[in-house]
């Protein structure tokens, strides 16, 4: 297991998520036009490895949100943008939010945060958080 | 009604501005303790909670399942939920019990536990327990960098400054919502030449900040507000899943996410449901650290004045701060918005959260002047900088910012606005003038600044957001641009993006651009000598603020060369009763040759004698060698006079009419207030001596009284002491002759 911080540990061979190696990520490559923000993005194996640090530190929430953002690292930034929407209150229907969760399990293998919308979608249902036609 | 003019005084003062009002539990109007505020419980079956804080499951509202879904450790919570509050009030206090100890316990609590183990806490252990469950080894600070008028010059001169001065984040936000790209990017480029490292961000609405964040422009999001009841969240238009699920995304894209509550937000949404702000608080915590954020940003922030009307507000807010630490959680402990028009109860209220130390001591210290802080004024803005530096000198604690000088400032302000000139020109945005720049360097605030026309700024602003450009382009321009360490320290920190080390709890990149949180640097904090120390180089920075000056020649101005004229004629002797001494001390006219004051030792003289001889009597002068105490050199001086009277008079223009019979510490006319004395002072006393020499009905000399200059000159005068006490030497006084007569 690499040690933190993961940035000044060599052993912990860092990649962004479009598979560029840290070290080619450098000033004269970005004048070049050869770098992107994808470059720049964490990729799923170091927030899988940031989540087990935090979990062995004794902070196991933060972990489970690490091990959620892992996972969403392969979604697109305009779809998750539309994913959080999807979840605020009184946005989706239970069936757009159940939707919702199978997408995220089936399309981009994200079992915890499919899990997170499942949950979330029951207690929408219960406590009256689902979108509804306005009644004037 | 019998009206008192020291109430009419009273009624004057700052603090009779704000409001005080009684407790109403039934509005949501009580910090700590509504009547209406559960009791803990929590009753587990099969795994699953079936109670929460007196409801039943089937009763859950959104909290209450998010809690006992994510909230709460289940293997923990019996053996916490079974300690006594009191008990456990004890340890939190108590140096003795580690952090980790405490830790572990807190993660079984229920809110309603959190807020009966505060309960127990007066503002000093609480403050004592917050040192210790402080997240970091080392306290930290965040700037606020705002202006009305969005120009980018300015933002980034700002936020260059504050981060010179030390601050490890800086928010930034917007009047106009449009404008937050570019204000985004303002304080990214010119916090990042101030120095590499700094963390910042854009307070505005949830989605946009996450497009922001996204594109590269901020590092860390602070303002995901959670709510303590169900309507006031559903009315912040989240539920805790959507900000959980928003916390994931941020984290996707390695940014730092820190959640927002605070006291009072739900009595002012008008939903309180009649529980206590500190109850509603405790609730939010634990949805927050039940979404996973790292930390909060808490201590009421926009709402503070609402706490503050009521009994105990501020203690509660400092129970809230210590209740997110307790919980693991990064706190950013408010201080931010507008708190009180005195400035006696802003800085005491300081205190609960400074002399500790949180993660984050405010979560937004203004760097701009309250008229441009559009956060709602900043309680302490940049007027009070200087003010802010002292306090962390007085007390020797750290601040998280340090003293800096006027050319500093003027360098690192003109490469800030430099730096985002030069992004803007190679960009193509609206073009940032030379007279902008400059303009921006030396501005107190955005009334500095000529006129720019916000509509193309908020067009290239739109285009920028909707379009592909991003941080890389920001790095490549100043690269392109000669701006090598900004584009460096840029990349830096989109570097540290693919590691992620700084979604850790309560990290901040420390100025050698490492990053310090929970993990590498937690807080080990354990009493004397434990923990974090002010000491070695951090605390020579905090002492050595721009205005301290060497004491070493402090007094030059008051020294020089002997009066001319005054010469030793033999040792004194006592002469006869038409004369008056005047007694003068060792280092009178010879080494010290100015009073405080700065007048001439040669003027006091011949003031004195001069108006001796106007009341037709002889001053006869005497030096004083084995004392510098002026009741002393008055009263040796009274025992050589032939009329029994003398004056004494130091070095620094002190001086005292004595007479013989009198003890030595008793006097006839005493003159401490030296810094205030004129020639004509001198005058009169020297006519009022020769008076109760002659025995003539005497009215004392009135004399000025300033009673700031003791505070003004201390210094001085103990230097300008320490001299003439130098001088001291074992000899009898000596009879003097002073080559001068009076023209009377």
């Amino acid at each position: 297991m690499p040690t933190y911080p993961l940035y000044s540990d060599p052993h912990a061979d860092l990649h962004a998520a479009s598979g560029r190696a840290l070290d080619e990520v450098t000033v004269a490559a970005t004048v070049a036009g050869e770098i992107t923000l994808e470059d720049l993005q964490i990729d799923k194996a170091a927030l899988q490895a940031q989540a087990e640090i935090a979990r062995q530190a004794g902070y196991a929430q933060l972990a489970q949100n690490l091990a959620r953002a892992a996972e969403l690292t392969v979604v697109p930034r305009a779809e998750i943008i539309d994913m959080y929407q999807q979840l605020r209150p009184g946005r989706s229907s239970y069936a757009e939010l159940i939707a919702l969760a199978t997408r995220l399990e089936d399309v981009y293998v994200a079992p915890i945060c499919g899990a997170f919308v499942r949950e979330a979608a029951q207690v929408y249902l219960e406590r009256n958080m689902v979108r509804r036609p306005l009644a004037f | 009604m019998t009206n008192l003019l020291r109430f009419r005084a009273l009624d004057e003062r700052d603090i009779n501005k704000e409001t005080f009002v009684e407790p109403w539990p039934e509005a949501g109007l009580t910090v700590a303790d509504s009547p209406y505020d559960p009791q803990p419980s929590l009753r587990i079956v099969a795994g699953r909670v079936v109670e929460l804080d007196g409801r039943q499951e089937a009763d859950f509202d959104t909290l209450d399942t998010f809690i006992a879904h994510h909230g709460i450790d289940l293997t923990v919570a019996p053996e916490a939920m079974a300690l006594e509050s009191l008990q456990f009030a004890h340890m939190l206090a108590d140096i003795n019990i580690p952090r980790n100890t405490l830790l572990r316990l807190a993660t079984g609590c229920t809110p309603a536990k959190l807020v009966d183990i505060m309960r127990h806490m007066n503002v000093l252990e609480m403050m004592n327990g917050l040192s210790k469950m402080r997240v970091r080894r080392v306290p930290a600070n965040q700037a606020h960098v705002t202006n009305r008028r969005e120009n980018p010059a300015l933002l980034a001169a700002d936020a260059a400054e504050a981060a010179l001065r030390g601050f490890s984040e800086i928010e930034t936000t917007v009047g106009v919502a449009r404008a937050a790209p570019f204000n985004a990017l303002a304080i990214l480029v010119g916090a990042q030449t101030g120095r590499g490292g700094v963390m910042t961000q854009c307070a505005v609405e949830e989605a946009l900040g996450l497009r922001l964040a996204m594109k590269g422009l901020t590092t860390y999001a602070e303002t995901l507000s959670v709510y303590g009841t169900e309507q006031a969240f559903i009315d912040g238009d989240d539920s805790p899943w959507s900000k959980g699920f928003l916390a994931s995304a941020y984290a996707s894209r390695g940014v730092k996410v820190r959640f927002t509550s605070g006291t009072g937000s739900e009595a002012l949404m008008g939903s309180a449901e009649q529980r206590s702000m500190l109850y509603l608080e405790a609730r939010c915590l634990c949805v927050t650290r039940g979404a996973g954020s790292q930390g909060v940003q808490n201590g009421s922030i926009s709402c503070i004045a609402l706490p503050e009307s009521l009994p105990g507000g501020v203690r509660a807010v400092l129970a809230e701060n210590l209740m997110a630490s307790l919980l693991g959680l990064e706190v950013a402990s408010g201080n931010d918005a507008l708190a009180s028009h005195s400035a006696i109860r802003k800085s005491a209220k300081l205190m609960l959260q400074f002399i500790p130390g949180t993660d984050f001591i405010f979560s937004g210290y203004s760097a701009v002047p309250r008229r441009d802080n559009m956060f709602g004024g900043g309680n302490f803005d940049a007027d009070d900088l200087d003010d802010y530096a002292v306090l962390q000198r007085d007390m020797q604690i750290d601040g998280g910012t340090r003293s800096i000088s006027e050319a500093e400032a003027a360098d690192i302000r003109r490469a800030g606005a430099q730096a985002i000139q030069a992004v803007y020109a190679e960009l193509g945005f609206p073009i940032i003038s030379d007279i902008e720049v400059e303009a921006a360097v030396v501005a107190h605030s955005s009334d500095d600044m000529p006129v720019r026309d916000i509509v193309p700024d908020l067009a290239a602003a739109d285009d920028f957001l909707a379009g592909d450009r991003s941080v890389m382009d920001v790095v490549a321009a100043l690269a392109r641009r000669g701006f090598a360490q900004t584009a460096e320290n840029l990349l830096t920190m989109g570097r540290q993006r693919i590691a992620g080390d700084y979604l850790q709890p309560a990290a901040i990149f420390d100025r050698d651009f490492v990053v310090k949180s929970a993990i590498n640097d937690p807080n080990d904090y354990n009493g004397p000598g434990t923990g974090y120390r002010v000491e070695g180089a951090r605390w020579d920075e905090i002492a050595n603020i721009r205005q301290a000056k060497s004491p070493r020649d402090f007094i030059a101005d008051r020294l020089g060369l002997p009066i001319d004229g005054l010469d030793r004629y033999g040792d004194a002797k006592r002469g006869g009763h038409t004369e008056v001494v005047v007694a003068i001390g060792p280092a009178f006219g010879r080494i010290i040759t100015r009073t405080i004051g700065g007048i001439p030792h040669e003027e006091v003289l011949k003031a004195v004698l001069t108006g001796i001889a106007e009341e037709g009597l002889i001053g006869r002068i005497v030096r004083i060698w084995h004392s510098s105490d002026c009741a002393e050199i008055g009263h040796v001086g009274a025992q050589l006079s032939g009329s029994g009277i003398a004056i004494g008079i130091q070095s620094r223009g002190t001086s005292i009419i004595h007479r013989v019979d009198l003890a030595r510490l008793n006097n006839l006319e005493l003159f401490s207030q030296s810094p205030s004395m004129t020639v004509d002072t001198y005058r009169a006393m020297g006519r009022n001596a020769a008076r109760y020499a002659a025995k003539k009905i005497t009215t004392p000399v009135p004399v000025t009284v300033d009673n700031w200059a003791r505070l003004r000159l201390i210094v001085k005068t103990a230097l300008l002491h320490r001299k003439e006490t130098e001088e001291i030497r074992q000899l009898p006084p000596e009879a003097l002759r002073f080559d001068w007569e009076p023209e009377v």
